[in-house]
């Protein structure tokens, strides 16, 4: 494992190639450090739910509009910042999909399955960064 | 026991090789998306991609999946996970639609070969409510 893989910082383009090949980066890195292979399922469900998140819903495809990812591993765990340049939203707004009255809404799963998968996870203010984390089991 | 199966993939310039099925290769992306397979009156779809989490992806499998019931009038269809080794939660959004497109056009739907870890986030977005789900494909195919 090298310093690059443990370590970067990046912007890439609103448009869905371009976030598939940022998850397929993270996911050789953090296969590459002692996560099990259902924690690695998770991070890689995580990350592509907040960048799928910030391309289509924060610059909404816009290609004018960059995701930046900062992502960073060490012994305790990985921690990956993902900010978009949307107007935000606020997390608390997002209906609860598990309720009988959404169970058959065909959206607004992904950030639940964030927060059922990383050990943390943080927006700002604005609701345009997003911030995962992941913590090696102690 | 599958006797009588007949076998149908969708690629680049592929042929119906069945009579009765109306489904087209997607053309945006010129992959095939689903292997389909009629055992006795039922279909089996069984998705060819192991990740289903790219949104161009998840549309044109989409659309294989709704040309099922739409076009092709399928009215008991399985739905075979084994390949799959990750989905999104947009893939999820496409299986709900399916379901209330089969409810609605009196289809029966069955998913089966869900592997563990994709089974945990049927379990944990509770749509593993909504969706009759079996470990195998002969078990769902029993009783269909």
């Amino acid at each position: 494992m090298n310093a690059s893989s443990n370590q970067f910082e990046v912007a890439i383009s609103s448009d869905y190639e371009s976030g598939q090949a940022l998850v397929e980066r993270i996911v050789v890195a953090v296969g590459s450090a002692a996560f099990t292979s259902r924690e690695v399922f998770g991070i890689r469900l995580a990350v592509d739910e907040a960048v799928a998140n910030a391309i289509k819903h924060g610059n909404r495809l816009s290609p004018d509009k960059q995701v930046r990812i900062d992502f960073r591993m060490d012994e305790r765990g990985v921690r990956i910042r993902i900010e978009d340049q949307g107007d935000g939203f606020r997390p608390e707004d997002v209906p609860d999909p598990t309720s009988d009255e959404n169970l058959e809404r065909p959206c607004g799963r992904g950030l639940m399955l964030m927060r059922e998968f990383m050990t943390k996870i943080e927006y700002n203010e604005r609701g345009n960064v997003v911030v995962l984390e992941k913590l090696h089991q102690t | 026991m599958k006797t009588g199966n007949i076998s149908r993939v969708w690629q680049n310039d592929a042929q119906r090789l069945t009579k009765g099925f109306g489904q087209e290769n997607d053309m945006s992306t010129g992959q095939r998306r689903l292997d389909i397979e009629d055992v006795g009156g039922v279909t089996i779809a069984k998705f060819v991609d192991k990740k289903i989490l790219d949104e161009a992806n998840i549309q044109a499998i989409g659309n294989n999946l709704f040309a099922l019931i739409e076009e092709d009038g399928c009215r008991k269809i399985i739905l075979d996970f084994s390949l799959v080794e990750y989905l999104s939660s947009a893939a999820l959004g496409k299986l709900i639609t399916m379901d209330k497109k089969a409810k609605a056009a009196k289809s029966k739907l069955r998913l089966c070969c869900i592997r563990p870890e994709i089974y945990e986030v049927f379990e944990i977005t509770r749509l593993n409510k909504i969706f009759d789900i079996k470990a195998t494909q002969e078990e769902a195919l029993e009783g269909f």
